[in-house]
């Protein structure tokens, strides 16, 4: 739940909020994160960096563009692909055998404590293969609408109703 | 807006995401914050969506990370806090603002006023300039009037005609120089008094036997005419000059009780 008060206090320079805030959502930013990079060392370098963007950028959030999640879902996506692209990770490219989320949810055992990932795992197996990847590119890579119905080669129009109903399937899922 | 189909579009899953352009992400949170069940319907996509995230996360060492982005954080927060948490500090930036407002408004004022009085003084300077130049053009053309005078006077066709008072005006005179040659007949009436209103000077050729007037012009607009010098046609084989007082627009034969002056030209060398 977005916290409209805490994210003014950030914006103030609040420390405590900054806090609150990292509670709040850097283990899903970290899971992004990785799901991008596939290194657990890269992927917390990173995570320190996006929350240190989010401190230093706070001015710039403005929740008539978006939510909160968004925007911070946006600069970890954005500093990741920033790595990618940089020599660092070039000079220090592995063989990545696993291509979606779904790969890490089958191919890892050493999940967040938080998150019941194990239960996850099982669900996710249930959803439909287009859903997977609908929800790869559009949450995990941060593809536009328009760049996931041209990858999926797919109508604009259904690429939104589509992932409505896959959405609505984990929702469920999670709920039980 | 029907609100439930809004919300089954699957427009709300494409905006957590950010995967709308940016007028589209507007116009949902415009929409979103008109309506509490489509914000209630994004915050449970929201959450869902971090779950599955959280779901990827390898463990880690939320608070040791966290430690060392607040290492991090101490240094630029220093500079970014101490002037919004200095409250003395903030009210006399306040102050000096305010105290900045004024004397710029003040200032303003001034010279917005500094500037209408140099307007003002610009406009006069120019309504003295263009009457200066209006006088040195007069000048300019009065000497030129005087050069073609002296011209007229110095030209050897041109004979000299003075006019006598007559009965109606006995103090008054006046004088025709007459080229001949070119048929031009100046008329200096500088001694003849001004016309009344309503009545203008006519000058007549005169031939003397028999007597018979031709009108050769009107000096119209006399009291205009600083000079009094006015040039005429003359064609006639002139043998005297006549100049009367007539009805404004003149008349076909002179009012010869009001002829003011007259004269007969020096018969040829």
């Amino acid at each position: 739940m977005q916290q409209d008060g805490l994210i003014l206090e950030l914006q103030n320079g609040n420390q405590k909020a900054f806090e609150r805030i990292y509670e709040l959502y850097s283990e899903s930013i970290y899971g992004i994160i990785y799901s991008i990079l596939r290194d657990e060392k890269i992927a917390e370098e990173i995570l320190q960096d996006v929350f240190l963007k989010i401190w230093n950028n706070s001015s710039s959030y403005n929740s008539d563009k978006g939510r909160f999640f968004t925007w911070i879902l946006n600069i970890a996506r954005n500093a990741s692909i920033d790595h990618i692209r940089s020599k660092a990770h070039k000079n220090n490219q592995k063989n990545l055998t696993s291509d979606n989320f779904v790969d890490i949810l089958e191919s890892r055992s050493n999940f967040s404590g938080k998150a019941d990932a194990i239960g996850i795992k099982k669900y996710i197996n249930v959803l439909k293969p287009v859903c997977k990847k609908l929800i790869d590119l559009l949450f995990f890579k941060g593809y536009t609408q328009k760049e996931t119905a041209e990858e999926l080669d797919m109508p604009l129009g259904t690429v939104k109703t589509r992932n409505r109903a896959c959405i609505n399937k984990l929702r469920e899922m999670l709920a039980e | 807006m029907d609100i439930k189909e809004y919300i089954s579009s699957g427009i709300l899953e494409l905006y957590v995401y950010g995967a709308l352009t940016e007028a589209e992400s507007r116009e949902v949170s415009r929409v979103l914050k008109e309506h509490p069940e489509v914000r209630k319907e994004v915050e449970e996509i929201e959450n869902a969506l971090q779950k599955l995230s959280i779901s990827v996360a390898p463990s880690y060492n939320a608070e040791a990370i966290l430690a060392r982005i607040k290492q991090k954080l101490g240094k630029k927060a220093d500079h970014k806090v101490i002037p919004l948490e200095s409250d003395k500090g903030h009210n006399w930036v306040s102050y000096f603002g305010w105290a900045a407002t004024i004397l710029l408004l003040v200032g303003l004022f001034f010279v917005f006023e500094e500037r209408n009085n140099l307007r003002e003084q610009l406009t006069s300077e120019k309504a003295n300039a263009a009457k200066l130049e209006q006088q040195i053009a007069d000048a300019r053309e009065d000497a030129e009037k005087t050069e073609e005078l002296l011209a007229v006077l110095r030209d050897k066709n041109v004979s000299k005609v003075p006019l006598q008072g007559q009965n109606a005006a006995p103090g008054a005179y006046a004088a025709v120089y007459w080229n001949k040659q070119e048929k031009k007949a100046y008329i200096d009436a500088k001694e003849l008094p001004e016309p009344p209103r309503g009545k203008v000077y006519q000058v007549w050729s005169l031939k003397l036997e028999p007597l018979t007037p031709t009108s050769i012009g009107l000096l119209d607009e006399f009291e205009l005419d600083d000079n009094k010098i006015f040039t005429l046609e003359n064609a006639n084989e002139s043998q005297a000059f006549g100049i009367t007082l007539e009805p404004e627009g003149g008349s076909e034969a002179p009012t010869m009780e009001q002829l003011y002056v007259l004269g007969a030209v020096a018969a040829a060398p």
